[in-house]
């Protein structure tokens, strides 16, 4: 034992890897292959809302385009991402060899390319792929639904168990797997926010495999489940569903708190202010997580009672929020700041996302969702924490870590123009959002009426943009890769702080395999 | 530590490995050929299952493969403490998904029997469904279902789809039901005895008590079978009995599964040891898993007694 | 009190508000463009929900704006080409227990009238009408509840032709938003509706009355409204239900209660003729063009223009259609359970039913020559119902 092979050679590197990072690797590449995918289905959507009228697709197919964006974009882009980022960054933070079990973590990995081909595939079945939103709300996915259904079904329950994988994985290795030294309260709050993370997936994923399971049996075995004619209840899939999807949305967001809890200490170079709030914070938000999920749901006609109970619930979650921006910003306080791309994308990321934050309040006002629900205003908000928050933080991790990953610089001016083109891009695609929806226009549809026209317009140019920025992201990483300048300081970043930046750029194929004492 | 299990010092982090790819490609195969048969059998004339046992008939082989690889590997001396209290986290974390996977399930019966199922029958908050369901009256277990109460199938008020006739009889919780609790706790207890033997080194009671839970184990799934075929046959209970047979067999049903599972990994378990010698004082991780996944199911089946036959 | 409140919170914030919010001082108007806030309404309940929207963004603003000037001073003054040293402090108790009960307190303030809005909102009680409304894919019935048992129902489905979606051709004022047999209710008089859905989830939401409320098949739900000034207000279905789910508009026409009489009086009128009508024969032309009108507002969406099909099954050359008689009024009548097809029997009367049956059997190329009278289909529903 104790021999330090490097990689395998060849395809067989990558198929059969169990090396935590390069299977973080293969979880990057594929998600950022279902962001494009994503996009380019965002770009339909986008295209066809460019003016009122149908041009470009039939309504049908729209429906199709609006459920498979949401789902590639969250179950095949960002979680994935992010479990990436923790495949490659987790080990190195706690000074472990590798993930705790790492055949497992392989497994993880592949189930998922599996699972979205399947999904895809639904886009050239007979009847069409799903077409039910990807909250896929009974009955108009199990009596309504087109066949491709079940291969959705199927394919989610092999995503959900990918994740559930995924998540034991890094459960054990924070907890088992840490260096001699590294007490829990002394983890970097990357490793923090994705334990945490990693539980809530443990928690819900098994009760979103428990929806889709139902409605399987109400698709092909006549249960009643989801149908009032046999005294079920098509709300009861509401429940269920939201009871997984709220947690999602912290599961989503959670990671990349992390990430801005790493960058923008370091460049500010001061520590962040509250170490211990910031965790206690994030606890307390996965904790209120499980108690939130009918604010999805004030519409549906909730006795009172609960109405107000949820209301409550989710409005007490901007408490810990807050403290976790007040953290950020205080942070920034009286540092010595500089604003290289990393910083750029944070820094956007605390601004976009608290206002995506306060809109998620607005949200959470039951009597004014009344107003809200299901209108454009909900796109807008859940773009701006999902798109300025995971996706813009996910850009800043990039940056921060990929000279750690591959020993190579990139290029400041290009990651600064990305990051401006793609920081204005998105506010014009996703700002006027607010007002069509406040005007009254619903969400999910492939036409409206005249007075929403202007906006949409300039929605759809931003969307263009934006677009576009993920282009020069990509040609950026790939420019880093092949031809970046070298760099070999094991402390990329002055303000870096972590077990991290103790390895030598870039980062060999073992570390840490007698652990390292930490003091 | 002794014997040939003496803990490495390093982790042990295996170089590649094609079980991974293999057993997502078989759980490829698997779903593919599930859908497409389903697909067939619901919307079709007729369906193919070929895919899914190829799928399922890989799955199983790699699985195999698998854990049969980790075991040699531990025999081999190659876990080191810290990668067996891995597999431990693994364990324990896994059981918890299971936990709020049937958790689910549980919430829903909660849903239906004090909301739902209410509100249908004109109680509560939301009384004014009852216009609907003219004549509709709500207990449980559902004997007639709405639609039953409105006059069946063919009645045209709106949302009157599927058919859903209410089961003739419900399903008691003094017979069968009570034996098979019967069985499964005391299956709990004979398992714990073995589990003492192995502590203690005494093969010979280990592979005994171990024997006698399998036994009662396997009676409770041949019990449950029955307990299926008296409902499909007897009780007009079945899937398209309404809510009380959906929520019935959803509940026994992957409880069912779950007992079959647990007794298949504990049979594995007593095969390593009647026949491999495996397990010693200290080591002993496969067969415990197996015995908190086993106690796991029990409670669960507890929760199932109270909440689906009794109450 | 909390009018008081957000007076304050109005003037604190005045610039932001006079952008954000002047645009819409005016009362029900018709929607204009470049509308950038919620309309304030016509009902109290709206304006009590635009206050409360008002109120929770002026909150926001305000907190935005000290958030961001703090950060954004720290980041200009503290930025390191200006060779600012690095301080190194960090917790600070007082100032961590402060931004943790700050918030706290802002939170409860919002929580109050919100709490007030939303009984308002559920208060159904003590209405001088009811109406069942029911979701369809893709159209509106209305069911006037009324006293005497002689219930008024009518379909509500988009009125904007299809050349208008499609083709080129100009787009009226109210695109999308116009249908064709509007709800109506009497102005000043409180109006319960009983929300259901005959197949999927649908959402009744009109923006001016402040009511949005979901259609849940099989289950009934209460909203309520009282408008006081008569005019159209216009909303939509704001719950994905299939493929149509953009294009089934609602229209409330607000009429004064003299007026609601007397177009209670008319439908009343109207449904006794229909059943004079149902009594009678009718030719195979009449039968067509009939068939011809109810096939385009019920079918097309599903089958096609040319009954080539789509989400339903193609009707040209359909052996249901080129079949048995007695199948064909079946599915029409009891649709085809667990698929799109819906139950018709209780949506289109029989003579409609025949009309249309009659129809299929001889449009888009089926050219069976045969004739299905309303006596058919009522004899089959009677016999069928067994
Ligand atoms: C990353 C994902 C993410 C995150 C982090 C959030 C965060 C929040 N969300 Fe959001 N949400 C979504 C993703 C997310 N959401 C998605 C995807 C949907 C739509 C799903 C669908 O239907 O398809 C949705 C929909 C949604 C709804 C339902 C809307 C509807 O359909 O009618 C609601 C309602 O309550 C809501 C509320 C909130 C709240 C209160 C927060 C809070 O966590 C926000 C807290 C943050 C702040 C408040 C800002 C910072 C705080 C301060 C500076 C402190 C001081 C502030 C005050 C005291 C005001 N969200
Ligand atoms: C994290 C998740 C995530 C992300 C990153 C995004 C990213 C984007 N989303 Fe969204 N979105 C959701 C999650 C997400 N979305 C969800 C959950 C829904 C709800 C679905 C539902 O209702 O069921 C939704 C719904 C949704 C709608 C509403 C659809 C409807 O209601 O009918 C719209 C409309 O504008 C939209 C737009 C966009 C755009 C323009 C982007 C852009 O940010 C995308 C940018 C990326 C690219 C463009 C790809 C990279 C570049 C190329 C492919 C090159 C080609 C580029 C050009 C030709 C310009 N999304
Ligand atoms: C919401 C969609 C929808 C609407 C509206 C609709 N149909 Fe259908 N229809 C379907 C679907 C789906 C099928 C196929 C059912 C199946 O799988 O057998 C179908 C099948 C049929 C068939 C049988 C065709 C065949 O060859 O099997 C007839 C006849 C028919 N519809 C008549 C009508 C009439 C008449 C109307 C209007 C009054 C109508 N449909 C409106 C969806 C619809
Ligand atoms: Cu009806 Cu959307
Ligand atoms: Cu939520």
């Amino acid at each position: 034992m104790g021999e330090h092979h490097g990689p395998a050679t060849g395809m067989t590197r990558w198929l059969f890897t169990t090396n935590h990072k390069d299977i973080g690797t293969l979880y990057l590449w594929f998600s950022f292959a279902m962001f494009i995918i994503g996009g380019a289905f965002a770009m339909v959507i986008r295209a066809e809302l460019f003016q009122p009228g149908m041009q470009m697709v039939s309504p049908a197919f729209f429906n199709q385009m609006t459920t498979l964006h949401g789902l590639v974009m969250v179950f095949g882009a960002i979680m994935p991402s992010f479990v990436g980022l923790a495949n490659w960054l987790i080990p190195m933070m706690i000074g472990a060899p590798d993930m705790a079990l790492p055949r497992m973590n392989n497994l993880s990995f592949w189930l998922l390319p599996f699972a979205f081909t399947v999904l895809l595939s639904s886009l050239f079945m007979e009847g069409g792929a799903p077409n039910f939103g990807w909250t896929f709300y009974a009955p108009l996915s199990t009596t309504y639904a087109p066949p491709s259904v079940t291969f959705f079904i199927f394919g989610v329950h092999i995503m959900g168990a990918s994740s559930i994988m995924g998540s034991i994985n890094i459960i054990a290795t924070v907890m088992n797997m840490r260096a001699p030294g590294m007490t829990y309260m002394k983890m970097p709050l990357f490793v923090w926010t994705w334990l945490i993370t990693a539980f809530l997936l443990v928690a819900v994923m098994p009760v979103l495999a428990g929806a889709v399971t139902m409605m399987l049996m109400d698709i092909h075995f006549g249960t009643s489940f989801f149908n009032a004619a046999g005294g079920g209840d098509p709300v009861l899939f509401q429940h269920v569903f939201w009871f997984f999807g709220h947690p999602e949305v912290y599961i989503i967001i959670l990671p990349a708190f992390g990430v801005v809890s790493q960058i923008i200490p370091a460049f500010s170079r001061k520590p962040l202010f509250g170490y211990d709030s910031m965790v206690y914070a994030t606890a307390s938000i996965a904790f209120l997580s499980f108690i939130v999920w009918a604010h999805h749901m004030y519409t549906v006609g909730m006795p009172i009672a609960g109405e107000l109970f949820f209301m409550y619930a989710t409005m007490l979650i901007a408490v810990p929020t807050g403290v976790k921006v007040f953290n950020w910003i205080t942070t920034m306080f009286k540092g010595s700041i500089s604003f290289e791309t990393p910083m750029l994308f944070c820094i956007a990321f605390v601004f976009l996302f608290t206002i995506g934050g306060f809109s998620g309040l607005m949200l959470a006002i039951a009597p004014a969702d009344t107003q809200y629900h299901d209108s454009y205003f909900v796109v807008a908000h859940f773009h701006y924490v999902m798109v300025a928050g995971a996706v813009f933080s996910m850009s800043a991790a990039v940056y921060y870590w990929l000279p750690k990953w591959c020993g190579r610089m990139y290029d400041e001016t290009m990651g600064k123009i990305h990051f401006w083109v793609a920081f204005i891009g998105f506010n014009i695609t996703f700002f006027p959002q607010h007002f069509v929806g406040l005007a009254g226009m619903p969400r999910r549809i492939p036409d409206y009426s005249l007075q929403f026209a202007d906006f949409n317009m300039i929605s759809s140019v931003g969307a263009f943009i934006y677009g576009g920025a993920q282009i020069l992201f990509l040609y950026n990483v790939i420019r880093t890769i092949v031809a970046g300048k070298k760099v070999d300081d094991p402390k990329v970043w002055d303000g870096a702080e972590g077990l991290e930046w103790t390895l030598p750029t870039p980062a060999p194929y073992h570390t840490f395999t007698t652990p390292p004492q930490v003091k | 530590m002794a014997g040939h299990n003496s803990g490495a010092d390093t982790y042990y982090v295996p170089e590649q490995s094609k079980l991974a790819l293999a057993l997502a490609t078989s759980v490829a195969v698997l779903i593919l050929g599930a859908s497409i048969g389903l697909n067939g059998r619901t919307f079709g004339e007729s369906s193919s299952w070929v895919l899914m046992y190829v799928g399922l008939l890989a799955f199983v082989v790699t699985l195999a493969v698998w854990f049969s690889q980790t075991i040699k590997e531990n025999r081999a001396g190659m876990n080191s403490e810290q990668l067996k209290h891995s597999y431990v986290l693994g364990m324990q974390w896994f059981i918890f998904s299971e936990v709020m996977f049937f958790a689910c399930f549980f919430g829903v019966l909660f849903y239906v029997r004090n909301l739902a199922g209410p509100w249908l029958a004109g109680e509560g908050d939301k009384a004014v469904t009852n216009l609907l369901w003219d004549g509709f009256q709500y207990n449980w277990p559902m004997s007639t279902t709405p639609q039953e109460a409105v006059g069946g199938v063919a009645s045209q008020v709106p949302a009157n789809t599927g058919t859903f006739e209410g089961p003739k009889q419900e399903m008691k919780w003094s017979g069968i039901p009570l034996i098979n609790t019967i069985l499964l706790l005391t299956s709990s207890v004979t398992l714990h005895f073995a589990h003492v033997a192995l502590k203690n080194g005494k093969r010979r009671p280990f592979n005994m008590w171990l024997a006698v839970t399998l036994i009662l184990g396997f009676t409770f799934v041949a019990f449950q079978a029955y307990e299926y075929y008296e409902a499909y046959n007897h009780l007009g209970l079945t899937l398209d009995a309404g809510i009380y047979g959906s929520t019935f067999f959803i509940l026994t049903g992957f409880h069912g599964f779950h007992v079959c599972m647990g007794a298949i990994m504990l049979s594995v378990q007593w095969l390593r040891s009647t026949v491999g010698g495996h397990f010693s004082e200290t080591d002993q991780f496969g067969f415990e898993a197996s015995s908190w996944y086993w106690h796991f199911v029990d409670v669960v089946w507890v929760g199932l007694f109270l909440f689906v036959y009794i109450l | 009190m909390y009018r008081h409140a957000k007076q304050l919170w109005q003037l604190a914030i005045f610039p932001l508000i006079a952008v954000v919010g002047g645009f819409s001082a005016s009362v029900v108007a018709e929607p204009e463009r470049w509308e950038v806030n919620m309309p304030v309404g016509a009902t109290e309940v709206s304006r009590s929900i635009y206050d409360i929207h008002m109120l929770i963004f002026g909150i926001s603003c305000v907190i935005g704006v000290a958030v961001f000037s703090f950060m954004f001073y720290s980041l200009w003054a503290y930025r390191k080409t200006k060779g600012h040293k690095p301080a190194t402090f960090h917790d600070n108790t007082t100032v961590e227990i402060l931004w943790t009960v700050v918030p706290f307190f802002i939170l409860l303030g919002m929580a109050w009238p919100a709490t007030k809005t939303m009984i308002e909102i559920y208060d159904t009680k003590d209405a001088d009408m009811d109406i069942l409304v029911t979701g369809y894919q893709w159209k509106w019935s209305y069911e006037y509840l009324r006293e005497d048992g002689e219930n008024i129902k009518f379909f509500s489905a988009l009125a904007t032709p299809q050349e208008e979606i499609y083709g080129s051709s100009g787009k009226n004022e109210n695109y999308l938003l116009e249908v064709d047999n509007p709800m109506v209710i009497p102005a000043g008089k409180k109006v319960r509706l009983l929300l259901t859905a005959n197949d999927v989830i649908h959402s009744w939401w009109v923006p001016d009355l402040g009511v949005k409320k979901d259609a849940i098949p099989g289950f009934v739900n209460e909203a309520w409204t009282r408008v006081n000034e008569e005019g159209l207000y216009r909303g939509q279905c704001a719950e994905l239900c299939g493929k149509d789910h953009g294009f089934m508009p609602i229209v409330v026409k607000v009429t004064s209660p003299a007026e609601f009489d007397s177009w209670i009086g008319e439908k009343q009128q109207e449904a006794t003729e229909i059943k004079e009508l149902m009594a009678q024969n009718f030719s195979l032309e009449e039968l067509m063009e009939r068939g011809e009108a109810v096939y385009q507002r019920a079918c097309l969406a599903c089958h096609g223009a040319n009954g080539e099909g789509g989400v339903g099954k193609a009707i040209a050359g359909s052996p249901v259609a080129m079949g048995d008689i007695g199948n064909h009024i079946d599915i029409v009548v009891n649709g085809v359970p667990g698929t799109a097809m819906q139950a018709f029997g209780g949506q289109l009367n029989d003579l409609e039913a025949a009309a249309v049956t009659t129809y299929q059997r001889n449009a888009f190329g089926n050219n069976m020559g045969e004739l299905v009278q309303a006596v058919d289909v009522y004899n089959f529903k009677k016999g069928g119902g067994e």
